[in-house]
């Protein structure tokens, strides 16, 4: 796993415009300039926000990510939910801290309001 | 004296990119006003530079090169780095304030190592609290960030000495300096939690905040923090190095963790500043 990798690519996708234009036309070329498990390369070719969740990316990167895909904050929420129901629990970064990312993260949702359901 | 100001205040990007989707309008609106009280506050206190401590999350360093403590000592500084859309603030450049900014750099380095930044770029963090309290940006701005989410994180003992340093740097200068302190509580900022507030734990951290205690506020432990107040709870330390800037009790102007969708318990206060 190179959870390092993906981030570093995420992060300077989300600060950078021109690097934003060149993965739209070809992912491929940005993409193969980082080390990356084929696990990893696929949830990025994807727009996967649930595996890139699971694969253990920061919140604070990974929303703007989605932002940049165009997804809605709900959406995002949910995604992220999907992603720990089809493929476990949280396997490492900042939010393995616990070690009980299912746990975590399935006991409290939200409804659309946005209040706790 | 030249520290004329100290007050914390909530930074979450919802603050001003949700405010559409927050169904408890009443509340929502009485926390956006007492943000433009303090801003007032601010202004009263003659005050001419702002200092923000902040919490980094990504704006402009990574885990190749991330230091505990961080100032932007530039002339300007640029944000937000998010969509302007996302976060319903549009681009801007901020003024700095490049001679205070290097002569407190100097002294604060005499006991903590910080690190400096020509380039700054503000997020969230530091855009969301100036579009309350300078939202013309017509004062000068030396943003100041603390790691606050790629463990390890600086330890909250340090935190107090960065606070400290921090005060005795403002207290060297002719000019007068506000501090803002900028963090969340409890909150889970962008992960499926994101919404969960402990209000509990929040109310008991505020309450050790205002009445400066010191050894309970060090005596928080990160796996704690994380178990009982997220991964957003790291933010604490924003809030405790402006107590410690302060140095004196604390006023809890405002708090609600009513405000979900905005993914934080919302909170402004201020600190008396000790003689």
């Amino acid at each position: 796993m190179s959870l390092y990798q993906v981030q570093k690519f995420l992060y300077n996708l989300n600060r950078d415009e021109k690097l934003q234009s060149i993965f739209h036309e070809d992912k491929y070329s940005v993409l193969s300039s980082y080390d990356l498990s084929a696990e990893e390369y696929s949830a990025l070719d994807d727009g996967d926000i649930g595996l890139l969740y699971v694969l253990g990316v920061n919140g604070q990167i990974l929303m703007h990510y989605a932002a940049y895909l165009h997804i809605e904050w709900f959406d995002y929420l949910q995604l992220m939910r999907d992603g720990v129901d089809k493929h476990g629990s949280v396997r490492a970064g900042i939010y393995a801290m616990a070690g009980d990312g299912v746990e975590l993260t399935s006991a409290y949702a939200l409804g659309d309001s946005g209040e706790p359901a | 004296m030249s520290l004329v100001y100290v007050g914390i205040l909530s930074h979450a990007p919802g603050i001003t990119g949700r405010a559409h989707l927050a169904t408890n309008e009443l509340v929502r609106d009485q926390f956006y006003d007492c943000l433009r009280r303090q801003a007032e506050e601010i202004k009263q206190s003659s005050a001419e530079v702002l200092i923000v401590i902040a919490a980094e999350h990504f704006a402009n360093f990574f885990m190749d090169n991330m230091p505990a403590y961080c100032m932007g000592v530039g002339e300007k500084h640029s944000g937000p780095i998010e969509d302007s859309e996302w976060l319903k603030i549009d681009k801007t450049s901020i003024p700095g304030s490049p001679v205070v900014a290097h002569k407190i750099l100097k002294s604060v380095m005499q006991s903590v190592d910080l690190a400096y930044s020509e380039e700054w770029q503000c997020d969230h963090g530091i855009m969301v609290p100036l579009h309350f309290l300078t939202p013309n940006y017509d004062m000068p701005v030396i943003p100041c960030n603390i790691n606050c989410q790629g463990p390890p994180l600086t330890p909250l003992s340090r935190v107090w000495q960065f606070g400290q340093a921090l005060r005795q740097a403002c207290d060297e200068q002719d000019e007068k300096i506000a501090i803002v302190g900028t963090g969340g509580i409890s909150h889970w900022p962008a992960t499926p939690d994101s919404g969960k507030i402990n209000e509990e734990w929040d109310r008991e951290f505020l309450s050790h905040l205002m009445q400066q205690n010191k050894e309970k506020l060090l005596s928080y432990v990160d796996e704690e923090i994380y178990r009982d107040a997220g991964q957003g709870g790291f933010e604490i330390r924003t809030l405790i190095a402006a107590a410690a800037a302060a140095g004196g009790q604390g006023e809890l102007q405002f708090y609600s963790a009513e405000l979900p969708i905005f993914a934080v318990g919302c909170t402004v206060a201020n600190f008396d500043v000790s003689t």
